[in-house]
């Protein structure tokens, strides 16, 4: 466990999360959680967690944003919140 | 595609070529590595879950490039739930199987009594096929999470 | 968010203490990776040694999910099918 390395990928992922919240945009927001989980694939991997990275890219990163934006199909892409 | 196009204002007719092609390219060895992922959790990371998510993604993609017809072309709807229910009932009858050998659930060296090749083996084939069971299930679980959430259940269109 | 509601300034400082307070409760885990720590001391060594020759599985990962804690994964998977079954039970409409 490198620290350097920790912090960036720590910093990033708190600025992905608020991102995401704060986006008004619901298909920004689903590929901002995309990149989240990417970061978040990274910090296991880096941990030595291999197969929960694993896991986290592909169900995480792969198929939960395509499902999300399946959903956002059947919404409208504004949020008003 | 042709409806995502619509819904997010985009109108490139060269877009969805370029797709396309990509797509077709691509899905094979994304298929192959899902299969990979899943037969070679053994020695390396992966197993039946994200094995199983990787080749239902190789669906989802010819369903994203193309349309849900295509996609349920490759993967009928009914062999769809067929393989849900059958990847489940591989890893209970694999459990079953054990206990009915004379061990206890999912204790799979007990089948060393029927056939006579030692535990150790007997745990390594158990252990594959309870990640086949996962994987087909995880497969076809997320395949027709894509397409009823993408078509609202109609089954037709779609992204 | 310039209508600043009662509600969301409740939410914020109790999204806050509940945060300060789980930061708190991190001081008290062992440090990353020790070999001491009580979730490392009992099971994992018994498992480290016993589990490649046991299972012919050299990921231990794989070992511990197929064959130690059987159960756990089969009713994940018994999870993710129910899931898949209540969805397609809600949404799909038949085809006339």
């Amino acid at each position: 466990m490198i620290w350097q390395f920790d912090l960036l990928i720590l910093t990033l992922i708190v600025i992905c999360a608020i991102g995401a919240l704060s986006m008004k945009d619901l298909l920004s927001a689903a590929i901002i959680f995309g990149i989240y989980s990417f970061l978040m694939c990274l910090l296991w991997a880096e941990m030595g967690a291999v197969d929960v990275a694993f896991t986290e890219a592909s169900v995480g990163a792969g198929v939960s944003t395509i499902l999300f934006i399946g959903a956002i199909l059947g919404t409208s892409r504004r949020s008003k919140d | 595609m042709k409806r995502l196009q619509e819904h997010f204002e985009v109108h490139d007719p060269n877009l969805n070529l370029i797709i396309q092609t990509s797509i077709r390219i691509l899905v094979p060895f994304v298929q192959l590595f899902g299969l990979y992922v899943i037969v070679h959790g053994h020695y390396s990371p992966g197993g039946g879950f994200q094995g199983g998510v990787i080749l239902g993604a190789s669906f989802i993609l010819m369903g994203v490039g193309y349309d849900l017809k295509k996609s349920m072309e490759l993967f009928p709807e009914a062999w769809n739930i067929a393989m849900a229910n059958l990847g489940t009932t591989i890893f209970v009858g694999t459990g079953l199987v054990c206990a009915a050998a004379g061990g206890l659930f999912l204790d799979y060296g007990a089948l060393s009594n029927w056939i006579g090749i030692e535990p150790a083996a007997w745990r390594s084939l158990g252990i594959f096929a309870v990640e086949a069971g996962v994987g087909f299930t995880v497969t076809s679980v997320m395949l027709s999470l894509f397409w009823d959430l993408s078509s609202r259940g109609e089954l037709d269109g779609g992204l | 968010m310039n209508k600043r509601s009662p509600l969301k300034i409740l939410a914020l400082c109790s999204t806050l203490i509940t945060g300060a307070l789980l930061l708190y409760g991190t001081k008290d885990f062992p440090a990353w990776g020790d070999p001491n720590s009580p979730a490392s001391a009992h099971l994992s060594p018994h498992i480290i040694e016993n589990a490649a020759k046991t299972t012919n599985a050299p990921n231990l990962v794989t070992a511990v999910l197929g064959d130690y804690r059987g159960y756990d994964t089969m009713f994940e998977t018994v999870v993710i099918f129910c899931a898949g079954i209540a969805v397609t039970a809600i949404l799909r409409r038949p085809r006339s």
